[in-house]
């Protein structure tokens, strides 16, 4: 599954409440039922961390690290990947 | 109660403002204000106004005296009066506001925010590299105030931008549970000052006690903010119960180091003031080259990396070989 984030929340990716949208409605099933999941940054200029933390910090709890395997992080400018590296970072060292 | 607004107050300075203010009598509020010129830091708007809110909503009495400082219409622009509902009898011509502040603004939901954070950078006439900070101060501080405070009047909001220093300074002020109460669940820190050293730790959160959060709360927000403050080697205020921490600012000739304990930062503190209930949040921000957000964001990284075992280290226990 391929979720664009643009669509759902903007140029600057925020809204915990939408991250958690798309981390229970999209990201887990699609994970649960097998498929690897990609999430498409293209058009999204900045995130916070917190966002970030939402959409996938608890995939990564509940279902270990190895879950990333099937998670692809797309079109991230700079300032997303740098961000998506700090949550993965605290995420591995205490998932 | 009293507040009287000196003819100027910045976070420098915002010490004996708060010290001056008499909490004594909860059924009255008595704003008044230098005669000539008032000049303040919108996190002091931004009280005054939580303030007013909170005696409106005591159903106490609340007495601003009327303005005679030159400064005054700057109140009125900035939505002080309206409010609060309050008549100030101050004309002035309305033009755009672009350019310069952000007016008050009482954030109470995620939409709300959503929109503000739409609205708040072609007010300012900022270029992109320099609104990404600030986006980010007011999205983090606003969703704590949201997901923690439990305050009636949301979130209180206002900005400037200052042309000649190239510096943003923002207040972000809520009339909530207050910081102590916040970590007490989990954390239980010995007072007020105790707490605000918790809430600025990157991997604390009041939400659990496992370093790291929970699925919503990463405990770096707070941390984030300060960092930023202290790249640009401004200043950060962060005031709630009895306590308050400022980071004061870097000297130009000293490198900067991020540092996961806030304590150990260079920083005064407060103890025993009159008691805000709720939070107060402010910073100031210059926004020149030398506040790059990538490179903040590496340097972030690695202090949190490093508090973060810290943390661990702290809580780890040895077995006890007897």
């Amino acid at each position: 599954m391929e979720i664009k984030l643009y669509e759902c929340v903007g140029t600057f990716a925020e809204n915990k409440d939408i991250a958690k949208e798309i981390r229970i409605n999209k990201i887990i099933p699609s994970l649960e039922s097998g498929e690897e999941v990609t999430l498409d940054f293209e058009k999204v200029k900045s995130a916070t961390q917190s966002f970030v933390h939402a959409l996938i910090s608890d995939v990564i709890r509940k279902n270990g690290i190895k879950i990333l395997d099937k998670v692809y992080f797309k079109n991230c400018n700079d300032t997303i990947k740098k961000i998506i590296e700090i949550v993965m970072e605290y995420m591995q060292n205490h998932s | 109660m009293k507040i009287h607004l000196s003819n100027s107050i910045w976070i420098g300075n915002i010490d004996p403002f708060i010290n001056s203010f008499d909490t004594s009598n909860d059924k009255l509020l008595e704003i008044t204000s230098h005669k000539k010129w008032v000049s303040v830091h919108p996190v002091v708007l931004c009280m005054i106004t939580g303030l007013g809110l909170f005696i409106r909503r005591k159903q106490a009495e609340l007495s601003v005296e009327k303005m005679e400082a030159t400064s005054k219409h700057y109140f009125e622009r900035m939505g002080f009066f309206k409010i609060l509902g309050i008549d100030s009898g101050i004309k002035i011509k309305s033009h755009e506001s672009a350019g310069r502040f952000i007016p008050l603004q009482l954030i109470t939901n995620s939409q709300n925010l959503d929109d503000f954070i739409c609205e708040m950078i072609p007010m300012l006439h900022l270029n992109p590299e320099q609104a990404e900070p600030i986006k980010y101060i007011v999205s983090e501080l606003v969703r704590n105030v949201f997901e923690h405070a439990s305050s009636p009047d949301g979130a209180i909001v206002c900005a400037q931008y200052y042309k000649k220093s190239n510096t943003i300074r923002i207040g972000v002020v809520d009339t909530g549970v207050g910081i102590k109460h916040t970590l007490e669940r989990f954390y239980h820190p010995k007072d007020d000052l105790n707490a605000l050293a918790l809430a600025l730790t990157p991997g604390i959160t009041g939400t659990t006690m496992r370093i790291g959060g929970t699925e919503a709360n990463a405990g770096a927000g707070l941390f984030f903010i300060k960092s930023l403050a202290k790249i640009s080697r401004d200043f950060f205020m962060i005031y709630s119960g009895k306590a308050m921490y400022k980071l004061l600012k870097n000297p130009k000739n000293k490198q900067i180091k991020l540092i996961s304990d806030p304590l150990k930062d260079h920083f005064s503190s407060e103890t025993n003031l009159p008691f805000w209930k709720g939070t107060v949040v402010a910073i100031d921000l210059c926004l020149n080259d030398t506040l790059n957000f990538n490179e903040l964001l590496d340097l972030i990284r690695k202090v949190y990396r490093e508090g973060r075992k810290q943390q661990t280290k702290l809580r780890y226990k040895k077995p006890q070989f007897i």
